[in-house]
């Protein structure tokens, strides 16, 4: 359950827990206010926890990004001499109503974000978790420095370097094979998917704009003329007034329904290849102890160092693996549902919108034919 | 030949400068020097009441186009009210249709503007119902290179007499169009008739269509050139003026049309034609008219406030069309990636609805297409066609005050030459007193005829308008309406559409196990 702290600072979030089910708590309400800072904290900790290597992380929320309605603002402030009031009033509302509606996306996609991982049986009960969700002061989590941001830079090369190595290694166990191949390739499909999806939106988006400024000037052409025009001209104005907010509003939910749907997917995709490297890497520490352990046994020195050393690297292969498989399994059991749930409300939604337009535009013909 | 040239001083010398061996005349004039009845036999249609066309000595008062071979009495009210004032000097062979009007150049504008002429033509109106509809259509390439030009089949459908058959077709080019609209914009314009402006030329377009290159922007640019032919045709002939005028009635009917060069851009006709707009524009900012119709005024102002909505709209309405192109485009994008998306999905279900759903958007971005298109052809171009014609209506206004002008000038030439001869009694030189009191005398009587047909010029000019501004403003009326209204219904389909679309799509959805 999240609450919005509407002010200029859009990292502002507040959020609030009712009536946990969740064991360890404390009390059973309680409130806390977190920063975007504090979520990644949170979850870059559960990734650097050797412990949930074979867990899916649950992708973390993106930063909020409020740079395009920034410049909507600024132009707007900067063209108020041009319009005439009632279009400055129009516009001013409806970025307010856009910059409300992506706080809103915002804040649903944190709370999508904990929610995933109240769900999970392991990371549920992650201490940093408990903290995050209990402690009601600030958590002085500092972003990170130079230092510290070059090191991941580092980190993820190396990683990519190592996921083109391993991704070349044929898996003996047909599972991950084919979740492997399966991976890479919807990973990359959904990304395009997701950008084309976000390209086409907005074109939708910049339509709606263009019908509300042709509104606009049906309004005035009705209210100069002198002949039987201003009469049709201020109907059909009106007309688009509402046929407008309905093509905002399609926009809007193939957003929310569509472009969010693949861009959540996209991350979670990566979040499985992740898992995915994690095992590859465990593979590869095994069979490199494997074969350290043959050049002890055959040097005969540090042979209980050497067997040590490779039990340890199997059980923990064998522990991600097992893990994985069923991570793997949940995840298209997930996919399968949210696409299922999005794709069907994206039909009704857009069947509603389609009969709510038709019936204005029959309606604004029916006046208009009867008065000719 | 009897015609004068426009706004020219009562002075014949200029005009026949102009007729002879005129190098902006690239043709022989042919039709000028032949006989005029056998102009009229080919090229002219006597009036909507009845079939006159034989009868061209016809002496009927109502009768337009009566051929002038007779002795007309240049006083009559009865006059051919339009066709003898003044061709442009830069146009090919017009077609006057009274050829033998004396060249007593101030007393026929005396004729044309008397006030039975055009209320007879109306009259004559009711006695044929409109009835007639124009189609341009098949554009065709002809030739090759930069030489090459598109020719467009111009058919007439009428039931009206003033056509020699019901159905006929002709092939014409660009230039053909704006020769028409040349030779009427010299003819009625100044005289205070609203033309139709003629479509747009566009060297960047035309050059892609010479060049050859068949893609989808020259063949729409094309199709853009034919359906603004088409309108601008249309918009002429339901003028009832316009519609009986003999260059009209020639365009659409004879099959061998002379070429219209100086219509060229950079032709020293069209050199002219610029050298005269920026002379006009700098009259126009130096004449203060004393207005004492508040009619007038007013009128001005309303169409100068309609100008600039219908500005702003027709921009907001281009840029609709574009975005909706847009759309159009990323939808279908989106349906290919959404199919790709589909192939790699391993839940079967999942990958089936998938490209179900790559399946209806790419349906979809085809109706968007549509729509785009519906965009422009019906709300874009109808506003861009009456911004243009309110440039035409402006320029009928503006010749209203040149007229007034005329007038003015003429009134102050004469009150100078008043002046002079009250000097004259005071000369001390008999000899040459008689002389110059005769000249003078002379003189005056020219001017006072000059300030009477002035007078008369701008009453006629001014009751013109405001039949053609009542006319104009009833054809906006029904155009709006008409349009905007197909306009609706084009969204109405498109809507239908999404519908039937999204309602197949669903229950895949709901497959989904």
């Amino acid at each position: 359950m999240m609450q919005e702290g509407l002010d200029d600072g859009p990292d502002f979030l507040s959020e609030e827990d009712r009536g946990s089910t969740l064991p360890n708590f404390k009390q059973n309400e309680f409130s806390v206010v977190r920063q975007h800072e504090e979520f990644i904290w949170l979850h870059d900790s559960f990734v650097e926890n050797e412990e949930y290597a074979g867990y899916i992380i649950p992708p973390a929320p993106p930063r909020p990004d409020f740079d395009a309605s920034r410049e909507k603002l600024q132009k707007l402030g900067e063209g108020e001499g041009s319009m005439t009031k009632e279009e400055f009033t129009k516009m001013k509302q409806e970025l307010e109503a856009e910059y409300l509606a992506i706080f809103k996306k915002t804040v649903a996609m944190h709370e999508v974000f904990l929610c995933r991982v109240a769900a999970h049986p392991v990371l549920r009960k992650d201490l940093n978790f408990h903290v995050f969700l209990e402690y009601n002061q600030d958590l002085s989590v500092r972003g990170k420095n130079k230092k510290e941001k070059l090191e991941d830079f580092f980190k993820n090369v190396v990683k990519s370097a190592d996921g083109v190595l391993v991704a070349g290694v044929k898996d003996v166990d047909d599972f991950f094979e084919h979740e492997k191949t399966f991976l890479l390739e919807y990973h990359n499909r959904v990304k395009d998917a997701s950008a084309k999806s976000d390209r086409m939106i907005r074109s939708h988006k910049n339509a709606a704009d263009d019908i509300n400024r042709i509104a606009s000037s049906l309004y005035t052409l009705g209210t100069q003329d002198s002949t039987d025009l201003c009469k049709f001209f201020l109907k059909v104005s009106e007309l688009f007034e509402k046929t407008r907010k309905i093509e905002a509003r399609i926009a809007a939910d193939e957003d929310l329904k569509l472009a969010d749907l693949l861009k959540y997917y996209l991350r979670e995709s990566q979040a499985a290849k992740d898992l995915l490297y994690r095992r590859s890497r465990a593979l590869v520490d095994y069979e490199n102890a494997n074969k350290a352990l043959d050049k002890a046994r055959a040097k005969n020195r540090d042979v209980l160092q050497a067997e040590t050393s490779q039990q340890l690297c199997c059980h923990k292969f064998e522990k991600i693996s097992e893990s994985a498989k069923q991570e793997l399994i949940d995840f298209k059991t997930r996919r399968v549902a949210a696409f299922r749930k999005n794709l069907v409300e994206l039909a009704e939604l857009e069947l509603k919108h389609a009969k709510g337009n038709l019936q204005l535009l029959q309606g604004c013909l029916g006046i208009l034919k009867g008065n000719t | 030949m009897a015609d004068t040239a426009r706004d020219a001083p009562p002075e014949q010398t200029d005009f026949h400068e102009l007729e002879d061996g005129e190098e902006l005349f690239p043709e022989p004039a042919t039709t000028q020097e032949s006989q005029p009845a056998s102009l009229a036999a080919e090229d002219i249609s006597t009036n909507s009441n009845g079939p006159k066309q034989d009868s061209l000595f016809d002496d009927d008062p109502e009768d337009l186009f009566a051929e002038a071979t007779e002795e007309v009495s240049l006083d009559s009210p009865e006059r051919d009210v339009l066709l003898s004032d003044g061709p442009s000097p830069a146009i090919t062979p017009i077609t006057p249709p009274t050829s033998v009007i004396t060249p007593r150049i101030g007393h026929t504008h005396d004729d044309m503007f008397t006030h039975s002429s055009f209320d007879e033509i109306e009259e004559e109106e009711g006695g044929d119902s409109f009835d007639i509809h124009i189609s341009v259509s098949d554009p065709e390439k002809v030739g090759d290179g930069m030489n090459a030009y598109m020719a467009y089949k111009v058919t007439t459908k009428t039931s009206m007499s003033l056509f020699k058959r019901s159905e006929f077709a002709v092939k014409r080019r660009f230039s053909d169009f704006l020769g028409l609209h040349s030779k009427l914009a010299s003819k009625y314009l100044h005289i205070g008739y609203i033309v139709p402006p003629a479509p747009e030329k566009s060297i960047v377009g035309m050059t892609k269509v010479k060049v050859g290159k068949e893609d989808q922007s020259s063949n729409e640019f094309v199709e853009k050139r034919r359906s603004a032919l088409e309108r601008y045709l249309m918009r002429t002939v339901k003028h009832p003026i316009l519609l009986k005028d003999p260059d009209v009635l020639q365009f659409l009917e004879s099959s061998e049309l002379p070429r219209a060069v100086s219509t060229q851009a950079l032709s020293s006709a069209g050199l002219l034609r610029m050298v005269n707009k920026a002379a006009d524009a700098v009259n126009k900012m130096t004449i203060k008219m004393n207005e004492s119709d508040a009619w007038f005024e007013e009128k001005q102002q309303h169409f100068e406030n309609l100008d600039v909505q219908l500005r702003k709209l027709h921009t907001s309405v281009e840029s609709l069309v574009c975005h909706r192109k847009e759309l159009s485009v990323n939808t279908a994008q989106f349906a290919k990636s959404a199919a790709m998306l589909g192939n790699s999905e391993d839940h079967t279900a999942l990958s089936r609805a998938l490209s179900q759903l790559a399946e209806v958007e790419e349906k979809i971005d085809q109706l968007h297409q549509d729509q785009a298109n519906a965009d422009f052809y019906l709300f874009s171009e109808l506003l861009g066609d009456y911004v243009r014609l309110l440039t035409a209506v402006k320029g009928v206004f503006d010749h209203r005050m040149k007229t007034w002008q005329k007038w003015q000038d003429s009134q102050m030439l004469l009150q100078k030459k008043r002046e002079a001869e009250a000097k004259l009694q005071f000369t001390n030189k008999p000899d040459k007193l008689q002389q110059a009191k005769d000249e003078i005398k002379e003189e005056i009587e020219e001017l006072e005829g000059k300030v009477q047909q002035g007078e008369r010029d701008f009453e006629q000019i001014s009751k013109t308008i405001r039949k053609e501004v009542s006319r104009f403003e009833k054809e906006r009326v029904k155009d709006f309406k008409t349009i905007i209204i197909k306009y609706l219904e084009s969204l109405v389909q498109t809507q239908q559409q999404l519908i039937k679309y999204w309602e197949a799509f669903l229950p895949e959805a709901k497959a989904i196990s």
